[in-house]
């Protein structure tokens, strides 16, 4: 198969607009695989964390933000802390989740979180999943 | 040696036996928690997207209120600890950001405040020797899990607390206990944290890894330093059971209910019940209770 790549693909304004949000510079990815390695939810990504970053250095935002992986990132940070050029994919994953929240679209909404899940887990867990979730 | 002390949400809810072994348990090896005057909910996630500082301002405002009565906060939920010491190292590296926080909570503060976890504490101010000499019901012959997930340790520049992939500090204190900790390779792993909210699937996996490597070391009993944690295990433990991989359940508990219990406090007040895995039985058979 023949992929075709043009200046527009690798300077797309959307990739470099989520460098802005996040600080993180997506041609330092190399390849190395240890993000999804390390990753403990790489197993039930659409996209792991390795390809994540190919598709992003390749302009193809789209397939990541149609993939299931940024919802999926718990922000174990087990990928920044194993990437050797101190990327953190973890944080290029939020400001995927972040893009979508700020423009009120939401994961989750609060009504489809159980009352059992609410009246029991720890308060830290509803927090930290609406500000995940929720946009 | 009273030392400021920030609970969180959780601690002050369903995770009230983390809170009130621990209190009782300083006062056993000589400081006492002083809870903060003032204190709000921390956020619960340290913004991972370097431009959102509106998710600083909530932390920044505890960490705020800590300075003015002290130079040191110590906390114990693992999440609390993360967000309060991330949030600290920003306000103090950054300046344009701290002016921003500080313009938003009207408040002058400058990152001075030392953000201490109750283990660090244990360590470097109590010693865990003093811990040693102390303990009056040896948690002896119990092979011990010592579960640290990851906001405890993650990542390793901004937090510091021990080594990024092999820490010991956790195993130290068991140790000191009169436990036998165990070695397994999940001891670092994240546990599936907020996915709680709408993934069970997934934390009963990632639990379940964390839990079924635990056991398989031979572990008899996991200790936990974050509520997340110790909810999301507790949790998926009776369905990693049903699932039929052999795995069979142990109790799972707050490492201050393990420290209470060595330093000899009464059993029924430590909280057990609150607890969904039940650890009297193993107390039992090692003659500790």
């Amino acid at each position: 198969m023949k992929i075709r790549l043009g200046n527009e693909d690798i300077q797309s304004a959307s990739v470099r607009r989520l460098e802005r949000i996040t600080g993180e510079d997506v041609k330092r990815c190399y390849q190395c695989g240890n993000c999804s390695g390390g990753c403990p939810v790489s197993y039930a990504m659409e996209i792991p964390p390795t390809k994540v970053m190919r598709f992003l250095q390749l302009g193809n935002i789209e397939e990541v933000q149609n993939a299931n992986s940024m919802w999926l990132c718990v922000g174990c940070l087990q990928c920044y802390s194993r990437c050797p050029q101190g990327v953190s994919v973890a944080a290029i994953l939020e400001g995927m989740r972040q893009e979508t929240l700020r423009k009120g679209e939401s994961r989750t909404e609060v009504k489809e979180v159980p009352f059992p899940f609410l009246k029991k887990a720890p308060q830290q867990a509803i927090v930290c999943g609406f500000r995940k979730f929720v946009g | 040696m009273k030392i400021p002390y920030y609970p969180g949400c959780t601690l002050n809810t369903v995770a009230k036996q983390f809170d009130t072994s621990a209190r009782e348990s300083a006062s056993s090896v000589g400081f006492e928690m002083k809870e903060l005057a003032q204190w709000n909910c921390c956020g619960a996630t340290f913004p991972l997207t370097p431009d959102n500082v509106i998710g600083l301002t909530a932390p920044a405002k505890v960490l705020s209120n800590a300075s003015k009565e002290g130079d040191t906060l110590t906390t114990l939920c693992a999440v609390c600890y993360n967000v309060l010491k991330r949030t600290n190292k920003v306000i103090r590296d950054n300046r344009e950001k701290r002016n921003v926080i500080n313009g938003f909570i009207e408040e002058e503060y400058d990152g001075s405040v030392n953000i201490l976890h109750y283990l660090e504490v244990l360590r470097d101010k109590v010693g865990f020797d003093k811990v040693k000499a102390s303990v009056k019901r040896p948690l002896k012959g119990i092979k011990a899990a010592t579960y640290y997930g990851c906001m405890l340790l993650r990542p390793f520049e901004d937090i510091g607390i021990d080594k990024a992939e092999r820490p010991t500090i956790f195993e130290d204190l068991l140790a000191a206990l009169g436990a036998e900790p165990v070695e397994f390779a999940n001891k670092i792993e994240c546990c599936g944290a907020h996915l709680a909210m709408n993934n069970e699937e997934v934390v009963t996996t990632l639990s379940g890894k964390v839990m079924t490597s635990a056991v398989g070391a031979g572990a008899e009993l996991i200790v936990t330093t974050c509520p997340l944690c110790q909810f999301n295990l507790e949790k998926s433990q009776p369905k990693v059971a049903e699932a039929g991989s052999g795995y069979s359940p142990v109790p799972v508990i707050y490492f201050t209910q393990a420290l209470g219990l060595a330093l000899g406090q009464d059993i029924a007040t430590l909280g057990f019940e609150k607890n969904s895995s039940d650890i009297m039985p193993l107390l039992k058979k090692k003659g500790i209770a």
